[in-house]
């Protein structure tokens, strides 16, 4: 059974990213790329992951996606169609991508990996306490790094998409907003 | 870890989704779809780091915490792209790659 969701999940995940990759139409390319991520958010909840896949349902699934869907409204047409990229820039591509995938594949069929069962731990009590855990094996110190760095790029996300910060006293007066 | 399926699986199917995000990285010219293709390319290493949690070293969840960090990370970067994006399509009207030329000269 596990299984079977397992290849369902992969199928889903590997189809709508190519589809999200190739399609020419903005939105829909939006719409699949939501569905890959929702589809990884299943697979986290397969693997046991559960606080994991919550996440990525509501921070990527519900606000990357949303954000990425509010910027493509904003800049484009709704039926807005992109051209086909060139033969040649879509073939050399293809190859290096083929080749680089089958380069990984090579090394992964011939490492070994040593499965290793043990007790887990990924409940939610044992992460909230390892990350405010400052000892050793805690992870206080890069929940820290990462609050900081999001303040930041919320900071700077605001400063950079404040209208007209930065342009001359010309441009602001030939801009009807 | 999922019964009947091997590790060797789940690397294929994060293997495959990193270089599909790779080859709408490269072919791809509005500014968006790149940091769509950036988005799946960011996802398949994250499956990486969950498998390799999940099969490899069950009894520590650093793979867990890598995952969390990277969607963090992913979701202020895409907040300052979209910003950058606004901006753009502000003072130039359009988002394509080969339209963006303001720091070139």
């Amino acid at each position: 059974m596990e299984k079977l969701v397992f290849y369902v999940l992969a199928f889903a995940m590997l189809s709508l990213s190519l589809f999200s990759v190739l399609s020419r139409r903005l939105l829909r390319s939006a719409v699949y790329l939501f569905g890959v991520l929702a589809a990884i958010a299943g697979f986290y909840f397969l693997v046991g992951y559960h606080f994991l896949g919550a996440v990525q349902l509501t921070v990527y699934a519900g606000g990357i996606v949303v954000l990425i869907i509010f910027s493509i409204l904003l800049t484009h047409e709704i039926d807005y169609k992109m051209d086909r990229p060139s033969w040649l820039r879509s073939g050399a591509a293809g190859l290096v991508c083929v080749v680089g995938a089958g380069m990984v594949m090579h090394l992964l069929s011939t490492s070994r990996f040593t499965r290793i069962d043990g007790p887990e731990h990924s409940d939610l009590n044992t992460l909230g306490g390892l990350l405010l855990n400052p000892g050793a094996g805690g992870y206080l110190l890069p929940f820290e790094v990462i609050s900081i760095l999001l303040l930041a790029a919320i900071i700077g996300a605001i400063v950079i998409a404040k209208h007209n910060l930065g342009a001359g006293p010309e441009q602001k007066e030939n801009q009807p907003l | 870890m999922i019964p009947g399926v091997s590790l060797f699986e789940i690397l294929t199917v994060s293997t495959l989704m990193f270089f599909i995000g790779v080859y709408g990285f490269v072919t791809r010219k509005n500014l968006i779809t790149i940091l769509m293709s950036l988005e799946i390319i960011l996802n398949g290493a994250a499956i990486n780091f969950v498998a390799f949690n999940k099969y490899l070293y069950p009894g520590q969840p650093a793979g867990q915490f890598f995952t969390l960090f990277l969607i963090a990370v992913a979701a202020a970067e895409v907040a300052l792209a979209i910003a950058i994006v606004i901006n753009l399509y502000r003072r130039i009207k359009s988002v394509d790659v080969e339209n963006v030329n303001t720091l070139k000269y």
